[in-house]
């Protein structure tokens, strides 16, 4: 194929690094023992899974014994709310705190635990996506378990203030739970100093493989098993272990660890090229998240007069892989979530485009979607019976 | 979800892209709220023939194939035959769409029905007799046709 293809969709999934496939292959090859076995095989098995779970616990500054390994970010965030609050309802505790633009993971956890009995509140957020400390702070009550609060939206891009809610909750005596999935390796994180109870992350939006994430659970925090059986992940998460998946894992947050300082600062540059370029050249064309406080390959915007999947589509056709949080690409009535929840009319979210940069991305990805784009909103516009210049 | 490769050709290639100036019959349906407004421009000859008709279109990829393939079946036809158009067989022509959004194949029938309205109510006769209601364009409904129909 000599078009070219740029994949943009790096909060969507990335692709797995060449250096992670390869210490992967051999654990479906040679090294195929269950991790629970008392021979060779099996205890080298073990070894890797332990070997990974230390370089996962590294990366937030964890103890390996807190890192618990799950199928995946969705697995991981079930997990925490549930766990912690069936584990806690004998106390007559039943609530949660959220807010408005997690993860469907979390949000429709939540809406499961409210049919179970239990009480959630959904903080709003600003225009930006930020969670405000001093709503957070009125909104714990006397029988607030478990406050739950993205390090950073899948979407927009934006990074809660963890540390400040991180501090706010063991002051007020709550435990803090995050959703990881999107900063993990990304950005610096730190479960001791940001005072992080609970933390869910994903191997496939490091440059990892897809079907394994983990949880990590602060030692000493009780919480009941979430998957029985077998008794493996010291009880909490049986089934036998997916090796090659957790090695992967392993390898691609070490990787993420050692790199994170070069590779953000890389992919930054990038951002800004891309983003700096979008506004320049496209009218009407508005960066939505945090204008400083956003991941570093996360490039969020709206268009006005046209719809994200048309968008989408055309874009493909032209090589360019984004998506988008229009309607009539999540099969619903409405835009996404966290576009209403950052305050944008339905007519302004259904023209959202996200691109996300990541590892693999270059100068010439960057200026190839900078040629395209333009090219593409500007042909939709003169399809549009809304556009006027 | 997976468009047929009809849509993807209609879509990539829209037919009959436009405003007419000479146009004699408009019709804009849909609103911005919920992501699709299809505009019709037709110029109906003293015949009630269709002559040439173009659209504009704010939407998803459903949305401009249905529009561009609206256009294609209408176009040369009497106004007669053009309102016996159903969204149905502008889903068929397109060799089906995903149950998502058969909506848009309703509100490319609803804009060939507005635009004939137009014609109607330029040369001074009531065109709901003839066409049927017209739902003002901008108006939300209640009742939302972006639902899921049920499996049959």
């Amino acid at each position: 194929m000599d078009k070219k293809f740029v994949y943009a969709d790096n909060a969507a999934t990335t692709q797995v690094d060449p250096r992670v496939i390869d210490k992967m292959l051999p654990h479906f090859s040679e090294g195929y023992g269950n991790a629970s076995s008392l021979y060779g095989l099996g205890q080298r098995a073990h070894e890797a899974v332990e070997e990974a779970r230390k370089k996962v616990a590294a990366v937030i500054n964890a103890e390996p014994k807190e890192i618990f390994f799950t199928s995946g970010g969705t697995e991981s965030d079930n997990y925490a709310l549930r766990g912690m609050m069936h584990s806690r309802r004998a106390g007559g505790r039943k609530h949660l705190i959220t807010t408005t633009i997690e993860h469907p993971a979390i949000l429709q956890t939540c809406k499961a635990l409210e049919k179970e009995g239990f009480r959630v509140t959904r903080l709003p957020v600003d225009q930006h996506g930020l969670v405000d400390l001093k709503q957070l702070e009125e909104a714990i009550c006397e029988d607030t378990v478990l406050v739950s609060i993205m390090a950073a939206n899948n979407e927009i891009g934006t990074i809660e203030p963890i540390a400040e809610i991180g501090k706010l909750c063991h002051d007020k005596g709550v435990y803090f739970h995050t959703d990881a999935v999107q900063a993990f390796g990304h950005i610096p994180l730190d479960v001791k100093a940001m005072n992080i109870d609970m933390l869910s992350l994903s191997g496939h939006k490091i440059n990892g493989p897809k079907g394994v994430g983990a949880i990590y659970i602060r030692s000493g925090l009780l919480l009941e098993p979430f998957i029985t059986g077998g008794g493996q992940e010291k009880g909490r998460r049986s089934g036998t272990e997916n090796v090659p998946g957790i090695v992967g894992l392993g390898e691609a947050a070490y990787l993420k660890m050692t790199e994170m300082e070069e590779e953000s600062t890389r992919v930054r540059a990038l951002q800004r090229r891309l983003i700096d370029g979008v506004l320049a050249t496209i009218p009407q064309a508005t960066l939505t998240g945090h204008p400083t406080q956003r991941l570093p390959g996360n490039c969020s915007f709206v268009f006005a007069a046209i719809e994200g999947e048309s968008l989408l589509l055309f874009l493909d056709h032209m090589g360019v892989c984004g998506s988008t949080g229009s309607a009539c690409s999540t099969g619903s009535l409405d835009p996404s979530h966290v576009l209403m929840g950052i305050g944008l009319a339905h007519e302004v979210a259904h023209g959202s485009l996200r691109l996300s940069l990541g590892r693999f991305n270059t100068e010439e990805d960057v200026d190839h979607i900078l040629e395209v784009l333009p090219q593409v909103v500007a042909r939709l516009r003169s399809m549009s019976p809304v556009w006027k210049d | 979800m997976q468009y047929s490769s009809k849509v993807m050709e209609h879509l990539m290639n829209p037919r009959n892209v436009g405003e007419l100036e000479n146009a004699n019959a408009v019709g804009m349906v849909g609103n911005a709220k919920c992501g699709d407004i299809m505009q019709m421009f037709m110029v109906i000859d003293d015949n009630e023939v269709i002559q040439e008709v173009t659209f504009k279109t704010f939407g998803c990829g459903a949305a401009i194939a249905t529009s561009s393939m609206a256009t294609e079946l209408v176009k040369g036809q009497t106004i007669k035959e053009a309102l016996a158009l159903t969204n149905t067989a502008v889903m068929e022509a397109l060799d089906g769409l995903p149950p998502v959004k058969v909506h848009c194949s309703v509100l490319a029938e609803e804009a060939i029905r507005a635009a004939l309205a137009d014609y109607y109510t330029r040369k001074g006769i009531d065109p709901t007799p003839i066409v049927g209601e017209i739902k003002p364009f901008g108006e939300d409904d209640d009742d939302h046709h972006h639902d899921i129909p049920e499996e049959e």
